[in-house]
């Protein structure tokens, strides 16, 4: 145990504390483990998985007690599953009812994973509807299939989440990605919680409106990381991010999801982005783009600040283009598909252009060794993330498929191969 | 002393290039080529029609082929630990001969026989020609471990010795004096049985796109050396719509069933590259297709759990969804998107799809659209495809499902833009979804866009005769590429923005160097990836804390899934349930040993 202590070698403290317990021996220089002080012990617990400390607490009382201190219980996991819907085994129900009895105060880091059956669901409400003593700080909703919250009656889903935004009262970091959340439920977040709340995460919640979560912007001056859905974003939330009164904001993720081809999406005025920039210029725009390819026209006309760009869909080597052109500080680029016109110029452009650039991604796409060459070139060591399809690179008659991964490799100055898909 | 012998055709079912069975004869009196139709055995059950098709007619032209040396096939019925001690006796075996079978119930089965064998007082020759290599000698060279990724596979197959040339061919000259004593009633007791007395419908059943047998394989085999001599380009070729067709050169299923012998399709492409392109040295990518099936079979051949997530050490464990209806209309190919319809009817009606085709169904099944486990596609095709056996059909579906080996997820085939990118004209939908016939190019991928009146003259109406989408794409994807990125943040412990790098193999972009094996030697050493370090028993899932980060790649492996080391129980498991609570409900003052013993 001294070895194990602090999770690596032994530590200054550990000779004395090692001295200490023998100081209590029997004749036969056993050492007395019940001797143990309770901080060390429950440091050690903290390394154990739930099993193993359930294990370790029956040896005696004191252990025992040590495995119920509030300090362990302060993080769980629900799993809930149903046989039908799911593989993975489930948090057993009694064990559910065991850390609601014993154990919700203690409560502060909680997430619940549901599967795609409403039961799973359900079963997370009814848990969050009894968190009544919780003071809970962090609460993840987590859908590991269908998003299975849209199944609930809406009514029933934020009742039980209120419960939760009420009792609290210092929730700092909420993930309610895919649920059926409302604007007014988001008041009683923020009335309960403005002060704490450092992290929302609510993609793809479609009951929320623009005015829903500029309310949120407003009152939570402490919000550093937000992820929502395009169709919330607007010109007033951006501005209310960047207000004198709120915090840096650290990470801004956004989707675009077309919901029917030829959908219309509104701009965002670049003065808008500016003044998030100036506000916060250090600040990680992470945008996911889902459209087809006919949708993009009020996308990338202006600099944006994005960072992570992620192109989901096909899309096309004009917007590409344009994606040199405007988005200056982009570190990561990746490309579901393009199609099979080779992306030779819009990739120099971007090298070019896109100076922060360390990460590309392309998936369905060509361009030509050379030009791929030339990219790696102008980019140099910056890359540190490379992936790049097989099919991609077009032989040419400077290089061949069998050379350009040693082309490549020497420019970014260590072994490179593309990525390669079984052809059996 | 009289010597019997005894040749156990499983797969290798040639007389080219067949080691155990040359070696076999080698002053043998008798030989009696047999083949077990075991029923019972392991991933048999599941098989098709076309399967079983095939199968018969390759243990047809074996028998073909034996009876212009004299000898016949012989057929039987059983398990193989009931019909060989039989046969010992009956026949007074005193030599046991087969093809060496890497597969984990394959070594099983065979252990079992050679001891029956033994106790038998016969003895066992077996040779490895169902693969190019000898695979426990790659994973000696790689320290003892299976090489998880293909980069390194190949850097180490680089090192090996080159691949032994073909045995020759069984003749009359090679059977020499040995003979096979055939009585009249050889056929009513051992000779190839037909479909229908397997019990199958033959009605209607349309005649073979793919052929079995030797003879077929080795005509294609000089057909499709034909053809890359002409064209005389060893580059793969561009993807066009033809390519998704059945080719006259395609080798597949006679590889898997061993009709062709793999190390005979080596040495004949190395000659022929030598020839054409003047003894340069073949790149490895000459031999792709037949690397890609070497590294499934050595991946899979220690272990048993390849083809399940559960309990596989290399198995990424994600929580797919449990979907029986969503899975059948894509087995059927009734999803409503005409490109994996199409593709899924080619299948079921003539057993091969391309390369790509299978990534395009693969990747809609599981974490592209439906979210549905690749155990369930992965049986699928075990039913319908020819060339699918347990290693490389496993492997392939763990691959295109991102389940293991590290791949990059963020690449997803659209149901809809893939194909068209691929068939613009979209012939190959009208030719296997006829209803379609009448769509215009431009709607023919996603009909369910095209506006009623095109509908109506093309005499479909969607949702009345041919299914609306079943997804909707767009929206499946972006909830998955969430999903996988969740699972593998929790994994790699990375908690960064970037997407690529949330997969931690890219952290060294494939450079396999950094192995600990001492075959690592040669290459770069990097890591320029922010490694996270285990999160602290305090964060979010405590309880998965201590899975930890390490720069290797290949160790990653050990970590995949909820236990941080394989053969460790997960913690949650049903059957330590009752433990916990047990703990849970007693209160501190009544709990057990009070004398401090630990």
């Amino acid at each position: 145990v001294c070895s194990t202590l602090e999770g690596g070698g032994p530590g200054p403290g550990t000779p004395e504390l090692c001295k200490r317990l023998r100081q209590g021996d029997s004749e036969d220089g056993a050492v007395d483990w019940r001797q143990l002080p309770e901080e060390i012990l429950l440091q050690i617990f903290q390394y154990l998985p739930l099993l193993d400390r359930a294990f370790a607490s029956q040896v005696c009382r004191g252990w025992n007690q040590t495995f119920h201190m509030p300090e362990l219980w302060r993080c769980f996991e629900f799993e809930l599953n149903q046989p039908a819907s799911s593989y993975l085994k489930a948090t057993h129900p009694d064990l559910i009812k065991q850390i609601i009895k014993r154990h919700s105060n203690h409560l502060q880091y909680v997430s619940f994973k549901v599967d795609s059956s409403t039961e799973s669901a359900e079963a997370a409400c009814d848990i969050l509807s009894q968190l009544v003593n919780c003071s809970l700080k962090t609460l993840g909703l987590i859908s590991t299939a269908r998003p299975s919250f849209m199944e609930l009656p809406k009514s029933h889903f934020i009742s039980a989440l209120t419960v939760v935004f009420v009792n609290s009262k210092s929730l700092s970091s909420l993930k309610i990605d895919d649920t059926p959340v409302d604007d007014p439920s988001l008041k009683v977040l923020v009335a309960n919680n403005s002060d704490t709340l450092k992290l929302l995460k609510m993609s793809s919640c479609p009951h929320v409106s623009p005015a829903g979560i500029l309310c949120v912007a407003d009152q939570c001056h402490g919000l550093r990381e937000l992820a929502l859905n395009y169709h919330l974003l607007s010109d007033e939330l951006l501005l209310a991010l960047s207000s004198e009164r709120h915090v840096h904001l650290e990470h801004l993720r956004i989707d675009v999801v077309s919901e029917n081809p030829g959908q219309q999406f509104h701009s965002i005025k670049k003065s808008s982005w500016d003044a998030m920039v100036r506000h916060s210029p250090k600040f990680n725009l992470v945008m996911y783009f889902f459209l087809y390819e006919d949708e993009f026209g009020p996308f990338f006309r202006d600099e944006v600040p994005v960072t992570h760009l992620y192109f989901g869909r096909s899309v096309s080597k004009e917007v590409l283009g344009r994606v040199g052109l405007t988005c200056p500080r982009l570190v990561e680029l990746v490309v579901c598909a393009n199609g099979l016109r080779p992306l030779d110029e819009e990739l120099i452009r971007i090298a070019e252009r896109c100076r922060q650039l360390s990460a590309i991604g392309l998936g369905e796409c060509e361009v030509s060794c050379s030009a791929f060459v030339e990219f790696v070139k102008m980019c140099g060591g910056r890359l540190t993330q490379l992936s790049i399809m097989e099919e991609v690179l077009v032989p040419d008659n400077k290089y061949g498929p069998d050379d350009i991964h040693w082309e490549v490799s020497k420019h970014l100055g260590r072994v490179w191969f593309p990525d390669m898909m079984p052809t059996w | 002393m009289v010597v019997n012998t005894i040749h156990w055709f499983r797969k290798g079912l040639r007389l080219h290039d067949n080691p155990s069975l040359r070696d076999s004869i080698i002053r043998a009196d008798t030989l009696r080529c047999v083949y077990i139709l075991d029923p019972w055995f392991a991933g048999s059950s599941n098989v098709g029609i076309n399967r079983w098709r095939f199968l018969l007619q390759c243990l047809e032209d074996l028998d073909a082929s034996l009876r212009k040396l004299n000898s016949r096939l012989f057929v039987i019925r059983g398990q193989p630990t009931d019909v060989f001690p039989r046969l010992f006796k009956e026949w007074k075996i005193t030599r046991l001969s087969y093809e060496y079978d890497s597969e984990p119930f394959g070594k099983d089965r065979d252990a079992a026989i050679k001891k029956l064998a033994t106790e038998a007082g016969v003895e066992v020759f077996v040779r490895i020609s169902h693969t190019l290599y000898d695979l426990d000698k790659i994973i000696e060279l790689n320290g003892g471990q299976s090489p998880l990724t293909y980069k390194r596979f190949q850097m180490l197959i680089s090192r090996m010795d080159l691949v032994e040339i073909p045995a020759e061919t069984i003749t009359a000259v090679v059977m020499g004096k040995c003979a096979t004593p055939v009585s009249d009633d050889h056929d009513d007791k051992f000779g190839v049985p037909s479909l229908e007395e397997l019990g199958f419908e033959t009605d209607g059943l349309s005649s073979a796109v793919w052929p079995g047998g030797e003879t077929e394989a080795l005509t294609r085999l000089e057909r499709h050396l034909e053809r890359k001599a002409w064209v005389a380009n060893f580059e793969r070729p561009r993807m066009n719509a033809n390519s998704l067709l059945a080719s006259p050169t395609g080798l597949s299923p006679y590889l898997r069933f061993g009709c062709l012998s793999c190390r005979l399709f080596h040495f004949k492409l190395t000659d022929l590259y030598r020839k054409v392109k003047k003894n340069c040295v073949p790149p490895l990518s000459l031999y792709g297709q037949l690397l890609w099936r070497e590294f499934f079979y050595m991946t899979a051949t220690n272990n048993p759990h390849f083809d399940k997530m559960e309990f596989n050490p290399i198995c990424v464990q994600i929580p797919w969804d449990r979907n029986p209806e969503a899975l059948a209309k894509w087995s059927e190919g009734r999803t409503g998107f005409p490109w994996i319809d199409a593709i899924m009817t080619q299948l079921r009606q003539e057993g091969w799809i391309h390369h790509l085709a299978r990534h395009a169904v693969a990747c809609f099944l599981t974490r592209g659209d439906l979210w549905i486990s690749w155990e369930e596609g992965m049986k699928v095709f075990e039913e319908l495809l020819l060339d699918a056996d347990w290693s490389v059909n496993a492997g392939s579906w763990m691959w295109l499902s991102c389940s293991s080996f590290f791949q990059q997820f963020f690449h997803c085939y659209c149901p809809v833009g893939f194909g068209r990118r691929t068939d613009p004209n979209g012939d190959y939908i009208r030719h296997y979804l006829p209803i379609l016939r009448g769509f215009p190019a431009k709607f023919i991928y996603d009909p369910w866009n095209a506006p009623e009146s095109v509908q109506k003259i093309a005499k479909c109406i969607i949702g009345v005769h041919y299914p609306k989408p079943m997804v909707n794409h767009a929206e499946a994807s972006r909830i998955n590429i969430e999903r996988m990125k969740q699972i593998y943040q929790q994994l790699s412990c990375y908690r960064g923005l970037g997407l690529l790098a949330t997969v931690p193999s890219n952290a060294t972009n494939n450079g396999d160097g950094n192995g600990a094996g001492p075959s690592s030697g040669d290459n770069t050493q990097e890591s320029t990836h922010i490694t996270g370090k285990p999160t602290s028993a305090l964060s979010y899932s405590s309880y998965n804390s201590s899975l930890e980060m390490s720069d290797n790649a290949e160790s990653f492996c050990c970590n995949l899934g909820v236990s941080k080391c394989f053969h460790q129980p997960n913690p949650l498991h049903v059957k330590y349930i009752p433990k916990i609570l047990e703990i849970m409900q007693t209160s501190p003052q009544s709990n057990g040993v009070d004398d401090g013993s630990v």
